[in-house]
């Protein structure tokens, strides 16, 4: 069903007018609407601000594909706890703020008409904090990838493990991870995206693990907090510690993507990483001959379209002065991605060999629980 | 106090669950993470020496180096031959500094995953022993990959082809210790403790003040017995007299029942039925309902989500961060970020 939370939408129209926000690398004063158009990249800097799960998800899928599942999710309040206010009173108030009901959501959409389950978490709701409804989400978008043989795409941005649901929140890190296991058995792709910030228990589960991990440029990510960190250990913390390049630099994130590169980078990632198993009968799979007319027509039409008008939801992004995706064609019509960041893959998708029999980590037969 | 909790000997604790309310109950919590930090209770290799009749310790990583934090090796207990891993904290201060407090680095938990791939080359049990404030959290940590280390050994935990055992026995200290305890079976010591984050951290972010870490112990239920009732733990072993620290080879030899009739029991079970019920242990944890109302109540001040967005990065940068450009504070933050520190 299609997504709700209309008000993500209209409120973009609604902003008060005297809405600015200051940009904290470089200072300039950025007007809310003009930084939504560009996603919310500084114009001037390159900084990358945070994104909602609502733009996140408009900026990597095609236009109106992504079907959200699980919606109702809602946490419970295990331990019945308190500090200076009640952990329903919490979730509540994150509820009015953001329109989300808990800090992820998950569904199913496609990128270049590219199936893929998506899950995005989103930082404004309590911090990002995974408890039982954001673990229980990223495992049934995994489930649901290994099910249907499509790849699996995750959006960290998380402070961590939610402390007010204890141990269970600690549990996740297993649930997610086990269930990310049984794809990696069989398959079936992985892409995980790091953005700021992604840290403590989510980093330490599945934000770590994917195939391929893409962090956007200077997202804090790390396993402990700067501050225990520092205090701790007193030492001096490296130059750039826990950004996203000094994950790189010492080997944890495959490449550190601009914004407005994100969308065509996982494509072309999804063009090389192929679902073993996954039906790629012409007419019936949605991946060949990977040029489907109509939506592409209609993603054309819409970068054109974001171009002219500034229509800033999702594609044809100009953020920092880059070109936008112009779609250009290759041999077979498929849809270039912008910037060529990655060689461009073989249009045509890897062998589609049926899955080999693994060692088998995953008992035959045995029934995934979806709740 | 101590005395008071402990003194009633009972064979089952859980049993006197909410039956023998302290007076203090943020006191009595207290106590016991006091007793679970305590620096005589019996550390992994005390208690591996005492309930095993043979062990060989293997040491390093293979890949960086030998982390004395986490000990690891061939045992035989009651003639079972199993695979031991545990962190390891030292009995006195040079000790202590060696081990670094029982806070291992990257290459403890991948020689850990290196001894569980052996466990499951060779169809040995492995039997886990957790006690651990959290991993090492310094900047050589997150150089060489310590939430990476963490996140692979819980993914091949959840699905190594041999019995797995965890027992919590001192501090169950967050990701550090669900690193190697993610098992078919959790037992844990009665005066264990296991949380998402220290309470001192825990107190620090929510109270903005460590000063309250019993209220933040208390407040997340991390005795063995609340871990019990949540499902996180499935077997609570009564400790001896005024607590394990008083009585190491008792402790051992009840530890040492429990330990052999869950692997005799586990070892019943056909491998894949094995995997498969690990699976749906973690699978089933989690308290979550559905609702099928309309969605929650849209923002009610347009623009608001992205207010509390800005305000939230400026907080959190002034968290951990650099400096924010903006001069706004934590204090505005509605929600402070959760961080499980380790
Ligand atoms: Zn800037």
């Amino acid at each position: 069903m299609p997504i709700k939370l209309p008000s993500f939408r209209g409120r973009r129209d609604a902003y008060p007018p005297d809405l600015w926000t200051k940009c904290p690398s470089c200072g300039e004063m950025l007007f809310n609407k003009q930084l939504d158009k560009v996603d919310r990249v500084c114009p001037s800097c390159g900084h990358h601000f945070r994104l909602s799960a609502r733009s996140r998800l408009g900026l990597l899928l095609d236009r109106d594909s992504f079907q959200e599942r699980d919606e109702g999710l809602q946490s419970l309040d295990p331990l019945g706890f308190v500090d200076q206010k009640s952990y329903p009173d919490r979730v509540a108030a994150a509820q009015l703020a953001t329109g989300m009901r808990d800090a992820a959501v998950w569904g199913i959409g496609t990128i270049e008409a590219r199936r893929v389950a998506i899950a995005v978490m989103d930082f404004a709701f309590m911090g990002g904090s995974m408890g039982s409804v954001v673990g229980e989400k990223v495992t049934r978008a995994a489930e649901a990838a290994l099910d249907e043989r499509i790849p699996l795409i995750v959006v960290s941005a998380s402070g961590g493990a939610r402390m007010q649901e204890g141990t269970l929140a600690l549990m996740q890190l297993a649930k997610t991870v086990a269930a990310l296991e049984r794809l990696r058995a069989e398959g079936v792709p992985y892409i995980s995206v790091l953005t700021d910030p992604t840290t403590g228990g989510v980093f330490a589960s599945f934000a770590v693990l994917g195939d391929v991990n893409l962090a956007e440029p200077n997202a804090l990510i790390g396993f402990a907090g700067a501050r225990v960190s520092a205090g701790t250990i007193s030492t001096e913390l490296p130059e750039g510690f826990q950004r996203s390049e000094f994950l790189f630099r010492h080997g944890f994130v495959d490449r550190v993507v601009h914004r407005s590169d994100l969308r065509a980078e996982v494509s072309t990632l999804l063009g090389f990483l192929v679902p073993i198993g996954f039906d790629e009968t012409p007419g019936e799979g949605t991946l060949v001959p990977g040029f489907r007319p109509l939506s592409f027509l209609t993603s054309l039409a819409e970068r054109v379209s974001a171009d002219l008008s500034g229509d800033g939801d999702g594609r044809g992004r100009t953020a920092n002065g880059r070109p936008s995706a112009q779609g250009a064609l290759e041999g077979n019509g498929r849809p270039k991605p912008p910037g060529q960041p990655i060689p461009a893959s073989n249009p045509e998708p890897a062998d589609p060999q049926p899955a080999e029999p693994q060692p088998s980590t995953t008992p035959a037969g045995s029934e995934r629980e979806r709740g | 106090m101590v005395d008071r909790l402990l003194g009633r000997g009972g064979r089952h604790p859980e049993a006197s669950l909410g039956t023998e309310q302290p007076e203090d109950p943020k006191a009595a919590v207290w106590a016991r993470v006091q007793l679970a930090r305590n620096l005589k209770r019996p550390h992994t290799l005390e208690l591996v020496a005492a309930m095993a009749d043979e062990f060989v310790e293997l040491h390093g990583d293979r890949l960086f180096g030998e982390d004395e934090a986490v000990v690891a090796g061939l045992a035989r207990i009651d003639g079972r031959r199993v695979v031991v891993i545990g962190q390891q904290k030292g009995a006195e201060t040079e000790e202590n500094i060696r081990r670094n407090f029982g806070m291992p680095h990257p290459e403890g938990y991948r020689k850990a995953t290196r001894l569980m791939e052996l466990a499951e080359r060779f169809r040995l049990p492995v039997v886990s022993f957790v006690d651990v404030p959290g991993a090492n959290p310094g900047p050589e940590s997150e150089e060489r990959g310590i939430a990476e280390s963490i996140a692979r050994s819980i993914g091949l935990m959840s699905r190594l082809r041999t019995p797995i055992l965890a027992v919590i026995t001192g501090e169950g200290g967050s990701g550090g210790a669900l690193a190697i305890a993610v098992a078919d079976v959790v037992i844990a010591l009665e005066n264990a403790v296991y949380s998402v984050i220290s309470p001192e951290g825990c107190a620090a972010i929510l109270w903005r003040t460590p000063d309250q870490a019993s209220t933040a112990a208390l407040a997340m239920k991390m005795t063995a017995q609340d871990q019990l009732a949540l499902g996180v733990v499935d077997v609570v072993v009564p400790e001896p007299g005024a607590g394990a620290h008083t009585d190491a080879a008792e402790t051992a030899r009840r530890l040492k029942v429990a330990i052999v009739a869950e692997l005799d029991r586990l070892g019943r079970l056909p491998l894949d039925e094995l995997i498969d019920q690990r699976y749906q242990r973690y699978r089933g944890l989690g308290a979550f309902t559905v609702v099928t109302s309309a969605p929650v109540a849209a923002p009610e001040r347009p623009g608001l989500v992205d207010r509390l967005r800005d305000l939230l990065e400026a907080g959190l940068q002034g968290l951990g961060g650099p400096p924010a450009g903006a001069g706004r504070g934590q204090d505005d933050m509605p929600d402070p970020p959760a961080r499980d520190e380790v």
